[in-house]
C-alpha cells in the first residue's frame, strides 16, 4: 500500500502546540508511507483538492489525515477519497486536535504524541481492506415520544409531509408544559389559544395515531427498521366509548385525588379529564383514589356514564409499532426545590412554584384565574419572585441556566399587576438573561410600566410572621440587606430533564448528560440528531428551551426524518462482522452473545457454521472478542488492525 | 520517536467509540488539560476488546493500559459493556500471574458528555503509572513463548 499522510494545522488550533511539519517529516519514515505533508486546513476545499491531487500524483491507495476527531470529519474525508476514486475505508484519521493539541501544553510532548498517533493510524491502514455498503429497505413511519409543543410540531410536520406518525404521550393528554401555561412571553398571548388548535390538528390528522397514557416499553431494531413496544397504561375507561362529556367527573365522590395537571395546587376527582382542551378528551381513573378499585364500593361513574365506558378491571396493554425513525421529545420537569431549607423546604403553603402560579393565573386552573394564597384564599398584595431556584447552583448539582425563567418571571410580574392592580411585585434576580426578539424590552416593561421592583441579590431565608412571609435577602447593587413582607412567594424553579428520560435514553441507546438531558450529535452542527442513527431530538429533552426554540427544533427533527425517508433505501455500514467459514467450529457462542440477533446458524456440508446477517449487524464486535477461534472478525476493527496499532505504539 | 525520556511513560487506552472516545473529545473541546502520555486506540465498543489485547500491550512494553466504555446500562450496543466488565474483571485477577503489577491496568466508564471526568480519569491514571515507574521489561524464552502463543490465539 502507498500511503499519503496529511497533517492539518487547523489554523493555529493544532499548529499552535504541535509542530505539524515535524510530524509530516517523521511520518515519511513509516512503513508504507510514500508521501507526507502538512496542510493549513485539510477539510477546506483547497485542502481536499490537495489530497485528491496527491492521490493521483503519487498513486496513493491509502490516506491518513491527522487533524480533528474522526467523529467530526471522517465522513468528509471519506467522500474526498471517493472523489479521487479510492474506497472510503482506505482511510484513517489521527486525532491530534481534541486528543493532543487542545489538551496538552508542551509542544515537544504534543508533537511526539502526534507522531505516535499518525504511526498508529498508518499501521492500521496497512491492514485496511476496501469495504462496500449494502442497501436496505426502511419502514417509512415515525414514532414521536412526547406530546408537548415540540412533539406536536414534529408530529404535524411529519404528518403533513405524508408520513404515518405514531405520537406517544405519557399523560392522558398531549399539550405538555405549554398547556399548563396561562400566557406566553413576550407577546402575552394566551397559551392554550395558540396551542389548542395545534392539539386539535393532531387529533384530526389522518396520518397521526395518538397513544396517550402510554410509554415506551422496549425498542428493538435499528435505523429504518425499529420495532417499538408501547405500553398503553390502564385508564379504566374504554376510550372508544368515552365521549368526554365529563358527567363522571361531576358525580365522582372521591375528590381528593392528586392533581398533576394543576401542579398539585388543589385536588381533583379520581376520575378526571385534566383540562377542557385536553386531547384526547377522555376520562382516566386514578386507581389510587378510586373507591371502587380500592375498596370495591361506589361505582358511581359506571352508573352515570351515558356511554357505558367505565371498565374497572382494565389492564395495561402492549402494542408493537414498526417505525423507521424515532423523535424523542420528552421535555423537562422542575427541579426538586424542596432541598432549599432557606425557602421553607416546602413547609410554607404560600411559597409556590412558578408553574403552580401559572395554573393559578389560568382561567381553567384551580382558582379560575384568580390569584389566591393557597393558605387562606386571600388576594396577595406583595408578591415576591425568586429567580434561579435550582438553576446556576453548583451546590445542588444544577450549575446550568434554565434559560427561560427570567422571561416568564417578568411575564408573571406583569400578569400579577393585571390581575391585582394594587399589588406590588418584587423580583430577586442574579442576572437578567433576556436575549431574544423583544425579550429585553419585555423585562424592561415589567419594571418600568408595571412597576415590578427588581432586586439584584439572593434570598437568604424566608420565615413566617403572622399571616405573612418575611423574605430576607441582599440587594447587592445597594450593598444592603432587604426584607419584604410577602403575601405570596413564587419560586422560578429551574428545569431538569423529564423524570424517566434517562430510562428512555437507555432504550433508545442515545447518550445523555449528568442532568439527564439527551446529547445531540454535535453541539453546533447536529442539534437534532443523536449518535444513534434514526433517533432525533426535539425540545427541552436536549436542554432547557423556550417555546419558539422547541417548535423550531420540532420542525427541524421532522425535516431530518423527512429527508431520511426521501431516500428509497438506506445504506448499511459495511463495517460488520464476517465469518471465516474455514475457522468457524460452529460453537454458537457468537450467536448467543450478539445483542441484535444478527448471527444465525447455517448448515455447511453437514457442519453447523455461523453466518452474519449484514443488514442487522450493528458492528459492535462483541462476537469477535467472544469467538474462541478468531473466526468471526469485525471488518475495519479486526484483531490484526487493532494489534497493528498496539504494535505501532509499543515498539519501544 | 521513543517515549520522551523522563517526561512520559507509555500508556495505551482502549476507548469505545460512542461514549468514552466522545468523552475524550468533549474534554478536548473544553480544553481540559491532561498529561500527554496516553495513546488512544478507538474500538466500536468496550465489548470488542479481547483481554488478550491488553495482555499483549502490557507484555509489549506498555507501562499502563486504560480501558474506558459507556456506563453500565448505557451501552450503545445494549450490553457490550457488561461483557467487557466481566472480561476485564477476570483479567484484573489474571494479570499478576503474568508478573505484571495489576495497578498497571484499569478500566472505567466515561460518557460522551463527561469531558471533565475524562480529564480526572486520565490525570489520576497517569499519576498512578508514574508512581509505579517504567514497566520491567519482560524477557527470556518464557515471555517470548507466551507472546507467541498469544499472537497465535488472536
Amino acid at each position: 500500500m502507498k500511503i499519503g499522510v496529511f497533517v492539518c494545522h487547523c489554523g493555529t488550533n493544532i499548529e499552535g502546540t504541535v509542530d505539524t511539519a515535524a510530524v509530516a517529516e517523521a511520518a515519511r519514515e513509516f512503513p508504507g508511507v510514500v508521501f507526507a505533508t502538512d496542510t493549513m486546513y485539510a477539510c477546506s476545499e483547497p485542502g481536499q483538492d490537495e489530497i485528491i491531487e496527491a492521490i493521483k500524483e503519487h498513486k496513493l491507495d491509502g490516506v491518513v489525515v491527522a487533524s480533528c476527531t474522526p467523529r467530526m470529519h471522517e465522513p468528509t474525508f471519506r467522500k474526498t477519497l471517493e472523489r479521487a476514486g479510492l474506497n472510503r475505508y482506505l482511510f484513517e484519521m489521527a486525532n491530534i486536535r481534541e486528543h493532543v493539541s487542545w489538551i496538552g501544553r508542551d509542544r515537544e510532548a504534543n508533537t511526539n504524541k502526534s507522531v505516535d498517533l499518525v504511526r498508529m493510524a498508518a499501521a492500521k491502514l496497512l491492514n485496511n481492506k476496501p469495504l462496500h455498503a449494502k442497501y436496505f429497505d426502511m419502514n417509512k413511519r415515525v414514532m414521536i415520544v412526547g406530546g408537548g409543543v415540540a412533539g406536536i410540531q414534529a408530529a404535524l410536520d411529519c404528518a403533513d409531509g405524508g408520513l404515518e406518525v405514531i405520537l406517544v404521550e405519557k399523560t392522558s393528554s398531549i399539550g405538555g408544559k405549554m398547556a399548563k401555561l396561562d400566557k406566553t412571553f413576550p407577546t402575552v398571548d394566551c397559551s392554550s389559544c395558540i396551542l389548542g388548535p395545534r392539539m386539535v390538528d393532531v387529533a384530526q390528522h389522518p396520518n397521526i395515531t395518538l397513544y396517550a397514557c402510554a410509554e415506551i416499553e422496549e425498542v428493538n431494531g435499528y435505523v429504518g427498521n425499529f420495532s417499538v413496544k408501547v405500553k398503553r397504561k390502564a385508564t379504566y375507561v374504554d376510550w372508544d366509548k368515552c365521549t368526554g362529556c365529563g358527567i363522571c367527573m361531576e358525580k365522582c365522590p372521591s375528590k381528593k385525588a392528586d392533581n398533576p395537571f394543576d401542579e398539585e395546587l388543589g385536588k381533583t376527582t379520581a376520575i378526571n379529564i385534566p383540562f377542557p382542551q385536553a386531547i384526547p378528551k377522555k376520562a382516566v381513573i386514578d386507581p389510587n383514589f378510586c373507591i371502587k378499585i380500592k375498596r370495591d364500593k361506589c361505582g358511581v361513574c359506571a352508573k352515570v356514564c351515558p356511554s357505558d365506558a367505565i371498565v374497572y378491571d382494565q389492564v395495561d396493554e402492549f402494542v408493537v409499532e414498526e417505525v423507521g425513525a424515532v423523535v424523542a421529545a420528552t421535555g423537562f420537569d422542575l427541579v426538586d426545590w424542596t432541598v432549599y431549607g432557606e425557602y421553607g423546604g416546602g413547609q410554607y403553603p404560600d411559597v409556590i412554584t412558578s408553574l403552580q402560579y401559572e395554573r393559578m393565573l389560568s382561567a381553567s386552573g384551580p382558582t379560575e384565574g384568580h390569584i389566591k394564597r393557597p393558605s387562606d384564599g386571600k388576594e396577595p398584595k406583595n408578591v415576591v419572585f425568586i429567580q434561579c431556584v435550582g438553576s446556576r447552583d453548583k451546590s445542588i448539582g444544577r450549575p446550568y441556566c434554565s434559560g427561560f425563567c427570567c422571561m416568564y418571571t417578568a411575564k408573571q410580574a406583569i400578569l400579577t399587576k393585571d390581575h391585582c392592580p394594587d399589588s406590588q411585585s418584587y423580583v430577586f434576580y442574579m442576572d437578567i438573561r433576556s436575549p431574544g426578539k423583544m425579550f429585553d424590552e419585555f423585562t424592561r416593561r415589567a419594571q418600568e410600566e408595571y412597576n415590578a421592583r427588581y432586586i439584584r441579590g439572593r434570598v437568604s431565608m424566608i420565615y413566617p410572621k403572622g399571616d405573612k412571609l418575611v423574605v430576607r435577602g441582599a440587594d447587592t447593587l445597594m450593598g444592603d440587606q432587604v426584607e419584604v413582607d410577602a403575601d405570596l412567594v413564587v419560586l422560578a424553579v429551574g428545569a431538569e430533564s423529564a423524570h424517566g428520560a434517562s430510562d428512555l435514553a437507555k432504550k433508545l441507546r442515545i447518550s445523555y448528560d449528568a442532568y439527564g438531558f439527551f446529547m445531540e450529535g454535535h453541539p453546533k452542527l447536529k442539534p437534532v440528531e443523536t449518535n444513534t442513527a434514526g433517533v432525533f431530538l426535539a425540545g427541552s429533552c436536549q436542554g432547557p428551551k423556550d417555546i419558539p426554540s422547541s417548535v423550531a427544533q420540532g420542525s427541524a427533527a421532522a425535516a431530518k426524518v423527512l429527508a431520511m425517508f426521501a431516500k428509497d433505501q438506506l445504506e448499511s455500514d459495511p463495517a460488520v462482522s464476517v465469518v471465516d467459514i474455514k475457522r468457524c467450529i460452529g460453537c454458537g457462542k457468537c450467536i448467543s452473545t450478539c445483542p441484535f440477533g444478527a448471527i444465525k446458524e447455517v448448515d455447511f456440508r453437514g457442519q453447523p457454521k455461523a453466518e452474519v446477517i449484514e443488514t442487522i449487524c450493528q458492528g459492535c464486535g462483541i462476537c469477535t472478542a467472544t469467538c474462541p477461534q478468531g473466526a468471526i472478525q469485525l471488518q475495519h476493527f479486526t484483531d490484526n488492525q487493532i494489534l497493528a496499532e498496539v504494535n505501532a505504539v509499543c515498539r519501544f | 520517536m521513543p517515549v520522551l525520556e523522563g517526561k512520559e511513560l507509555r500508556i495505551v487506552g482502549f476507548l469505545c467509540n460512542w461514549c468514552s472516545y466522545g468523552g475524550a473529545d468533549t474534554a478536548g473541546v473544553g480544553r481540559f488539560t491532561q498529561p500527554t502520555d496516553l495513546r488512544i486506540i478507538k474500538v466500536p465498543c468496550s465489548g470488542r476488546i479481547d483481554p488478550l489485547f491488553i495482555v499483549k500491550t502490557l507484555m509489549s512494553g506498555a507501562d499502563g493500559v486504560l480501558v474506558s466504555g459507556c456506563h453500565p446500562n448505557d451501552c450503545h450496543y445494549a450490553e457490550g459493556n457488561f461483557y467487557a466488565r466481566r472480561r476485564l474483571e477476570m483479567l484484573k485477577r489474571f494479570i499478576p500471574m503474568l508478573g505484571i503489577d495489576p495497578e498497571r491496568f484499569d478500566y472505567t466508564w466515561v460518557s460522551a458528555s463527561e469531558g471533565q471526568r475524562w480529564q480526572e480519569v486520565v490525570t489520576k491514571f497517569t499519576e498512578q503509572i508514574h508512581k509505579l515507574g517504567p514497566a520491567r521489561k519482560i524477557e527470556g524464552p518464557d515471555a517470548e513463548a507466551t507472546l507467541k502463543l498469544m499472537e497465535e490465539s488472536l
